[in-house]
């Protein structure tokens, strides 16, 4: 089914982001990973502000 | 403790003791803000009240202290306000904290051109106070104070109330009982009725001091202040140069602890500084729940305000929601008991004022729940929030410290005209209240009539009877507000919330909604 999120690749260096993900969280505490990932969650959020495309990535996202 | 003299009220031998007393149409139980105000709603509507109340004198302590716009607007139509606006502070700002620095100000009423302002802070007693004094002066109401309603029997066509007066016991008839009788509400129980909601655990201490130094006049919360490093804590200012500081304590906290003077004065002492002096004027630790009856509606038995339902504090949702209350409430009773509309009216009230229950329990859980969060999770987002508001416009906009009581609108109620023009582009929908401005020389909310009114757009037009026209000016801020045109018509409801509206006067259009909205 197509909705209004994205499933196809949008990243010209997939690999680099991907690793910029994981790297940016390595050395943290638990704590501190909840900490970074509730920002960024948030920036992103808001800079996609599409809320259909949201709450569909919600949705996913708890599958 | 107090520097407010808590005035007793007459008690006088209820007449019924000696002889039979006469079939009441309305009897109100509880002389809170509720009862009051509906009492005055009803008696400028011609109808007589019985007022009782197990008390004799006003709230204890300040309890709710936010009185919004739309509650003065209400308390304006008998003379009140202006007295409320001249005690109070008057506040539309507020300022968020985190820690020691500044990082969210907002205005509650960035338009200017209302009569009154977003807020008036002043103590529950003295609104008591005014409502008190008001009723006395209507020769419609009779107030009983130290009037316990013991019993109750709901009949078909009526209520029985049995009394306790300090004199002796006697029992009342009435058409309609309303039970304004608060959050423990003795009517509630005595029909044996239901009152389902949530329990929230965290405790809050409010401490009211007579506070001699510079007062702030907005509202300021923080999150995590250098005085009270972990928990939150709201600061207002009342009358009479008092300050009421909440905070909030969590859910460990040792209440009969919390509750001792010098405790009390050591969290104040961190917050003000070695040099502050202060006077204790209140203080109370309290948890909170949302709860709300299913129906309001029994029978002849009517639940309005607290006895109906009830929300954590933040959002200044509950006093204000009970004006709402009795100002939804008054013009339908007054028609039901003048045989003007069906009894089925009152069923709008239900649904009306439920809808608007739902939606103030929900803004005050949301703020619940971002200012006390319940799981890692919530704190972790609550606190990020907070960490990307100094430099991120729109994570201010998340901060929830309490979404403030604006009126609610009842979209789809069975009462309003939906839209048949289609070149809408603002003004208030039907279902919405109506929005005050400045109109001639004065306010919009002044001119208009004491039951229904047609509001129209330059052009006159003749009302149906008991309908008030009043016409207007199609321009300035008054026309904006509307997205009125020359000729658009208004169906303004006894509430002030808009019942239907039109580009063109068509009388057949206004006669439809006109017995739609009154139940017909």
């Amino acid at each position: 089914m197509e909705g209004a999120l994205r499933r196809t690749l949008n990243l010209a260096r997939p690999d680099d982001i991907y690793n910029a993900l994981v790297d940016a969280h390595k050395g943290l505490s638990d704590e501190q990973c909840r900490a970074f990932d509730a920002k960024l969650i948030l920036l992103l959020v808001n800079h996609i502000g599409d809320e259909e495309v949201i709450r569909e990535a919600l949705k996913e996202a708890a599958v | 403790m107090s520097s407010y003299t808590y005035r007793r009220y007459p008690y006088a031998r209820p007449a019924e003791l000696d002889a039979p007393g006469k079939r009441r149409p309305v009897v109100i139980v509880g002389a809170g803000i509720a009862g009051p105000t509906l009492a005055l709603l009803l008696a400028t509507r011609g109808v007589p009240v019985l007022i009782l109340d197990e008390d004799d004198t006003v709230s204890l302590g300040s309890r709710s202290i936010c009185q919004a716009k739309h509650s003065l607007e209400v308390w304006d139509r008998f003379g009140i306000a202006k007295r409320m606006v001249e005690k109070g502070i008057t506040w539309d700002q507020g300022e968020v904290y985190l820690r020691d620095q500044a990082i969210f100000r907002f205005n509650l009423q960035p338009d200017p051109g209302h009569k009154f302002p977003a807020f008036v802070n002043l103590q529950q007693y003295y609104v008591e106070e005014y409502l008190y004094e008001r009723c006395a002066a209507e020769a419609l109401i009779e107030m009983r104070p130290l009037n316990k309603v013991v019993a109750v029997a709901s009949r078909a066509d009526g209520v029985t109330l049995t009394v306790e007066a300090p004199d002796g016991g006697y029992d009342v008839e009435a058409d309609w009982v309303v039970a304004c009788d608060g959050v423990r509400s003795p009517l509630r129980h005595m029909l044996g009725l239901p009152y389902p909601g949530e329990i929230f655990h965290d405790r809050f201490l409010i401490a009211d001091i007579r506070f001699k130094g510079d007062l702030p006049k907005e509202r300021r919360f923080w999150f995590y202040p250098p005085f009270h490093p972990t928990n939150s804590v709201l600061l207002h200012r009342q009358a009479d140069d008092i300050l009421r500081v909440d905070f909030q304590l969590g859910r460990d906290a040792d209440p009969d602890e919390e509750r001792k003077p010098e405790v009390i004065d050591r969290r104040l002492r961190e917050m003000f500084g070695p040099d502050a002096r202060w006077e204790h004027e209140w203080s109370s630790v309290y948890t909170f729940t949302c709860r709300m009856m299913e129906r309001f509606v029994h029978g002849r038995v009517v639940f309005a305000g607290d006895a109906a339902h009830v929300v954590s504090p933040f959002g200044a949702r509950g006093g204000n929601a009970a004006v709402a209350d009795a100002d939804n409430l008054a013009w339908k009773l007054a028609r039901v008991v003048a045989g003007a509309s069906p009894p089925g009216l009152l069923d709008s009230y239900c649904r009306e004022r439920r809808a608007a229950s739902q939606e103030n329990i929900r803004q005050s859980t949301r703020s619940t729940d971002f200012i006390t969060p319940k799981f890692e999770a919530s704190r972790a987002f609550r606190d990020a929030t907070l960490a990307l508001a100094r430099d991120f416009p729109f994570a201010r906009a998340l901060i929830n410290s309490g979404r403030l009581s604006v009126p609610t609108a009842h979209t789809g109620s069975a009462l309003d005209t939906p839209d048949s023009d289609d070149d809408w582009a603002g003004g208030p929908a039907p279902g919405r209240a109506m929005l005050d401005a400045p109109a001639g020389e004065g306010w919009l909310i002044d001119g208009l009539g004491p039951e229904f009114t047609l509001l129209s757009f330059d052009d006159p037009v003749a009302a149906p009877p008991g309908v008030t026209s009043v016409a207007v000016a199609c321009s300035g801020l008054l026309a904006k507000r509307y997205d009125a045109r020359p000729g658009t018509v208004y169906l303004i409801r006894p509430d002030r919330y808009v019942a239907a509206r039109w580009r063109r006067h068509d009388k057949a259009a206004v006669d439809a909604a006109l017995a739609r909205a009154t139940g017909h």
